[in-house]
């Protein structure tokens, strides 16, 4: 499923999908139809955010992901994983046990995509482009970013200009291994992904927003995959354990609600839940709003704890990275103390330093664009007689919003009616009472029923 | 198109609900973001102005390729002084009001920022209408 700007990782599997009305419902940009007793979706409107992929009670939802194997195609194989893979386990599962499986998996380094927060960091001095207009949203979660682009296109210049901190840890270990002698080709950076929003920010082409990531591994799979390893494994003892980099406390927690907040000079607000995040931004738009310096928005709820792509409960999830934040916290300095204070804290430091000015070429964004969703009919004149018309057919609708026509509630439908994209008698009230009114031929309510709902609906079986 | 909203005085709770409907419309018809805006803002502004002073109002909106007309007819106080409700920063709003976010005196000439006409009829003890033309393309 491809769009006219971007690529999308979530797909539905027909062969499973049976057309029920969870997915519809949920969508945050009413993406979403029935047709045929699958679920279709419109590429121009899906964020990726996932939110079909959490309600679908049959896993028709999917998220691709790269073959495994591709791995083996390069000579240095990195693997970037996310602190919140660490939070799918308990606390008496080590960090190196973890990073060990991943190594026996075949990888040949492992290093948390957090670091990226400690470098972007040390590069600059300040997290907040002074030039981009109050509030400053946050350019972490790619969901969100289109969202604005979709749905607030003119908040697009209020995003912030610093890259997610993925594309600089994966920049900067791609330098560091050039520079230990290994050739561009022979590198290969996979992403453990807890989400489809980053996977479909990474392969989107031209918005190159992740520079150097060869390919992206879900986080459900390596999860199994450690948890195989585990059930082996008697102690940590028996693993390989590669040294794992220190990370501050800031970067560790730096992906759930309120990570980037502590940062912010100003009035900073943190908000979870896509649902939550347009409820925001529809008062920003309004100007009800003001006074804000700063969004760090999610679009999971418990941020990337939250991702699709976790096993783990969430909120334990963010209890363990606190809990390893805490732990943390007496021996490692925050990075951006540890850099104004001008100590170098170790061997990765002085990479830094070696690669700072590279790093701080590629780490602002271009402008990100506006992609407005289409309206109801392009030319204005007409739109506005078909809102017209849609205003009439929704007040004769009855507002129950079931989602048995197809479409995802009855403003909807009316919309979707008036742009010659659905009829009227797809609604079930609507139908019924024709049918009560006049004797209609069965054969054409059984046509239009089977056209929403497919053929299997209707036959015994 | 046509468009009509009842505002009920003091219903803080629901104050913005034409507003946001009416953005939704504006956005299907693919009007340029920064008019929408404009629109948005305005009319949020007045519909305030009706919640916070008014007893209770009506807003017609009408809107066609060229223009929209916004008529927000109140049954209220009225504005004895127009000129003066027009400063920036004068209001009448209470404390408690202006605790929650509004009253700041700052609606009437927002929406004269926002709009490329507004006119404004009161009549103390009875009420005040408030129009707003706000057009799509210069010069029409």
């Amino acid at each position: 499923m491809q769009g006219r700007f971007f690529y999308h990782a979530l797909k539905v599997n027909r062969d499973i999908c049976h057309g029920c009305t969870h997915c519809l419902l949920e969508c945050p940009t009413h993406a979403i139809r029935i047709k045929n007793g699958k679920a279709l979706v419109n590429p121009d409107l899906c964020v990726d955010c996932g939110r079909c992929l959490e309600v679908c009670p049959v896993g028709a939802i999917e998220i691709e992901q790269d073959d495994f194997d591709k791995i083996f195609d390069y000579k240095y194989r990195v693997a970037l994983v996310p602190s919140v893979l660490i939070g799918q386990f308990s606390l008496d599962v080590w960090e190196q046990q973890i990073f060990s499986v991943l190594m026996d998996m075949g990888f040949t380094h492992v290093f948390e995509a957090e670091e990226g927060i400690d470098i972007l960091l040390h590069i600059f001095p300040r997290l907040v482009d002074p030039d981009t207009p109050r509030p400053v949203i946050s350019s972490y979660c790619p969901a969100v970013m289109r969202l604005i682009q979709v749905r607030f296109p003119s908040f697009v210049n209020h995003i912030n200009r610093f890259k997610a901190p993925l594309s600089i840890v994966s920049a900067f270990y791609r330098q560091v291994l050039i520079g230990s002698g290994a050739k561009d080709e022979e590198i290969g950076i996979f992403y453990v992904t807890p989400c489809a929003a980053k996977i479909a920010a990474v392969k989107t082409p031209g918005g190159e927003r992740q520079i150097g990531i060869t390919g992206v591994i879900n986080m459900n799979f390596i999860y199994n995959k450690i948890c195989q390893a585990l059930v082996k494994q008697k102690t940590a003892r028996e693993c390989s354990l590669p040294t794992i980099n220190p990370i501050s406390k800031t970067a560790l927690l730096w992906s759930l609600p309120g990570g980037e907040n502590r940062l912010i000079k100003g009035r900073a607000l943190s908000i979870d839940g896509i649902h939550h995040v347009i409820e925001f931004m529809e008062k920003l738009e309004n100007d009800e709003i003001g006074d804000i310096d700063y969004l760090e928005f999610r679009a999971c709820d418990q941020g990337c704890a939250g991702g699709a792509l976790n096993i783990g409960n969430r909120f334990l999830n963010v209890e363990r990275l606190y809990k390893r934040a805490e732990a943390c916290g007496a021996s490692m300095t925050d990075s951006a103390e540890a850099s104004s204070a001008g100590r170098p804290r170790d061997g990765r430091s002085a990479n830094i330093e070696r690669y700072a000015e590279s790093l701080r070429s590629i780490s602002t964004t271009a402008s990100v664009s506006p992609q407005p969703m289409e309206g109801i009919d392009g030319d204005m004149g007409e739109a506005i007689r078909k809102m017209e018309m849609a205003q009439k057919i929704f007040e004769t609708l009855p507002q129950t919003d079931c989602g048995l026509c197809g479409s995802p509630g009855c403003r909807l439908l009316a919309e979707d009616v008036a742009k010659g994209d659905a009829n009227i008698l797809q609604c079930v009230f609507m139908m019924k009472r024709k049918l009560l009114a006049e004797a209609d031929s069965s054969e054409r309510r059984d046509e239009l029923m089977r056209y929403i709902w497919g053929e299997r609906k209707f036959t015994d079986s | 198109m046509k468009l009509e909203y009842e505002v009920q005085g003091g219903d803080f709770a629901h104050a913005g609900s034409a507003s946001s409907q009416v953005k939704r419309i504006l956005k299907q018809i693919n009007l340029e973001h920064g008019l929408i805006k404009r629109i948005v803002v305005a009319l949020y502004e007045a519909e305030v102005n009706i919640v916070a002073h008014a007893y209770r109002g009506r807003i017609s909106i009408d809107i066609d390729v060229e223009r929209i007309l916004i008529r927000l007819a109140d049954e209220g106080p009225g504005i004895p002084d127009i000129d003066l409700a027009m400063q920036e920063g004068y209001s009448t709003a209470s404390p408690e009001v202006r605790e929650m976010g509004f009253g700041a005196g700052m609606g009437l000439s927002n929406i004269k920022k926002n709009a490329d006409e507004l006119a404004i009829e009161s009549e103390v003890g009875k009420g005040t209408t408030v129009t707003i033309l706000i057009k799509f393309k210069e010069g029409t």
